[in-house]
């Protein structure tokens, strides 16, 4: 297990460079503009930008630049921003914890409401209710998250008036809900379908067959023999997927002007703050990384034919 | 004669499809006395499942559902029992194993959490002494280092193995009777052997009724007391396992018995059954074997035969028996 996880760990450095690079090349090759002219605006004169490029390194050949900026990867140090001169890193470490708590509370709704929806679907298939629960789960994927996130507000912020329309409120819940909510509908749209499907399979199962035989209440049976198998594939989309909301979620923190890495993300592309993009990037990959070797460790635990060596 | 465990009357069992309705056992009845063993053999199809999972009351419904008679167990009619009486009687009196061994154990729970589950259920036993239960069962059934055994997984175990560990799940509640569902059919012949000599050790031991269904005849030559053969929902022979093999009294039991190679005496041509099994859905008037049946003549196809007893414990359902020996 711990060699496994160190393999893993070695295999995701690779990873890291494929990315640095991609984000590398984006951002100074394939993106117009000049970073400093944007800082500057457009009435600073050629001398006073061509000694701030010198500053920042700019004026450097780009292979050069490419290698400085892979090797301080490395050394945890993703530059300093171009717009608030402060080093990268911090700024994801302060907006983190707001996306980690709008992502954990989105996936939380998601889980519970995916996972009972779909096991009631599963288990009394093509009936009305089963009927009412996948026509919402095709809406809740069809829908897209900034349009769900203005009807929310619309209704219960604006109309209703019983919630605020965004911010984080300095942490206040009220402020969590319908952002975890426009955020966590889709995730639970694709669990409920997910957990469905698999049910549907698990219960057809000989060993399904052999708890009924045994006397088990329909209760046992399908809470005990038959979910845990069915979770196996719901695991990997819930795995995908909170790497996703993790890695900051652009349209639902932009809808609720909730303080995100996913909004600074936006910001630093609309100013050409180059070093933030990729920061932002880079981290974005990090956390996939991580999740999946956590999901995929997790498989371990629901299945114990999964043994890792 | 020893007291029947189990007395079926009548049972019938009908799938209600979109295409019409499938009788898949229609007015079967039997019985099975303590410690005697009936074996039930036909083609795939011919309801010999269905009258298992009828027993256990475990048919799919919808589309399934048992449209009549009786299966009066200890003397009482279990399709009068409501669910929650009928979950205290599977798997504690009434046990099943299953065809598929290698599927039929769930993969993500020890083998020891599966046999031990049965046994909390029903004994009101704690987790340590069911699992000691559990340990004590894997040592009946002929498990080998069983302490270790029992807290592995089905996929660590080969295919006999599991078939095992499925007789001493079915076995753990000392059941008045089991239902054996093709026991042995996924098995290689060496393993059959094995888990057949195993089942009639038991048998003996807690004295089980077992109802073993099958298409092998040679599992029944070595297991069943008495024999009902059926064929497209019902039963057409009836009779200790002796008398099948040496006077069958139908036609299909002969075409059975004549399609098996032998080892010894002339090399013939192995003579199969002519035709295949009828669509459920569109069974012949008449006789329901009248169209492969090489004796068929006109009263086949008009009216179709009862069951009768022809001698002492010998049923058969054919207008000429009579006249085919």
């Amino acid at each position: 297990m711990l060699t496994y996880i160190i393999r893993r760990s070695i295999m995701a450095v690779p990873i890291l460079i494929g990315v640095a690079t991609i984000t590398f090349l984006l951002t100074f090759v394939f993106v117009p503009g000049d970073p400093v002219r944007m800082i500057m605006g457009q009435h600073a004169d050629e001398a006073t930008i061509d000694s701030i490029r010198d500053e920042m390194g700019l004026n450097r050949p780009l292979s050069v630049q490419y290698f400085d900026f892979v090797l301080k990867i490395f050394k945890g140090d993703l530059g300093r921003s171009y717009k608030t001169r402060r080093p990268v890193i911090e700024s994801i470490a302060e907006r983190f914890p707001a996306t980690l708590r709008l992502g954990l509370s989105a996936m939380a709704v998601a889980i519970v409401v995916g996972i009972t929806a779909g096991i009631v679907s599963a288990v009394k298939p093509y009936s009305v209710v089963d009927g009412i629960f996948m026509s919402l789960a095709l809406l809740g994927i069809s829908i897209p998250v900034f349009y769900l996130g203005l009807l929310l507000i619309v209704v219960f912020a604006v109309n209703l008036n019983i919630l605020p329309v965004g911010g984080f409120g300095g942490g206040d819940i009220r402020y969590l809900i319908l952002p975890a909510i426009a955020l966590g509908t889709a995730q639970a749209a694709r669990i409920a379908r997910m957990t469905r499907s698999s049910m549907m399979e698990v219960i057809r199962m000989d060993y399904i067959r052999t708890a009924r035989s045994k006397g088990l209440s329909e209760k046992t049976v399908i809470f005990k023999h038959a979910l845990r198998n069915a979770l196996i594939p719901v695991i990997t989309v819930i795995g995908t997927q909170l790497g996703y909301l993790l890695g900051g979620t652009v349209l639902t923190e932009t809808t609720f002007s909730w303080p995100g890495v996913g909004r600074m993300a936006v910001d630093a592309v609309q100013s050409r703050d180059f070093p933030m993009i990729q920061g932002t990037v880079l981290f974005m990959a990090i956390i996939f990384i991580v999740i999946n070797l956590v999901v995929d460790l997790s498989y371990g635990w629901f299945d114990p034919r999964i043994r890792y060596e | 004669m020893k007291r029947p465990v189990i007395e079926i009357k009548d049972l019938k069992t009908y799938f209600f499809v979109e295409e019409g309705v499938v009788k898949a056992v229609d007015g079967v009845s039997f019985e099975i006395a303590e410690g005697e063993t009936l074996g039930i053999v036909g083609e795939s199809g011919c309801g010999k499942s269905v009258t298992s999972i009828s027993i256990m009351r475990l048919v799919p419904n919808p589309p399934g559902k048992i449209v009549g008679g009786q299966i009066l167990f200890k003397g009482e009619d279990l399709l009068m029992k409501s669910e929650a009486d009928m979950r205290k009687i599977r798997g504690n009196e009434i046990s099943m194993i299953f065809q598929e061994p290698m599927t039929s154990l769930n993969p993500v729970y020890t083998i020891g959490d599966q046999i031990a589950e049965s046994v909390m259920l029903h004994q009101n036993l704690t987790k340590r002494e069911a699992f000691s239960r559990a340990v004590e069962m894997l040592d009946k059934v002929g498990i080998p280092a069983s302490e270790k055994r029992v807290h592995e997984y089905p996929h660590q175990l080969s295919g006999g193995m599991r078939q095992r560990v499925m007789i001493a799940m079915a076995l753990s509640c000392n059941p008045k009777m089991l239902v054996a569902d093709e026991p042995t059919t996924a098995l290689d012949v060496t393993i059959q052997a094995q888990i057949l000599e195993l089942m009639k050790q038991l048998r003996d031991e807690f004295n089980t009724a077992i109802m073993l269904i099958t298409h092998d005849l040679g599992v029944i030559a070595e297991v069943a007391d008495r024999v009902a053969v059926m064929y497209a929902g019902k039963i057409v022979e009836y009779t200790d396992v002796m008398t099948l093999f040496q006077k069958p009294g139908h036609p299909y039991t002969i075409g059975l018995l004549k399609s098996i190679p032998k080892l010894t005496g002339n090399h013939k041509r192995l003579e199969p059954i002519q035709g295949v099994v009828p669509s459920p859905l569109n069974l012949p008037q008449g006789c329901k074997f009248n169209n492969r049946c090489p004796y068929a003549r006109e009263k086949c196809f008009e009216k179709e035969p009862e069951l009768v007893e022809v001698e002492k414990g010998h049923s058969v359902r054919c207008w000429f028996h009579d006249q085919l020996q």
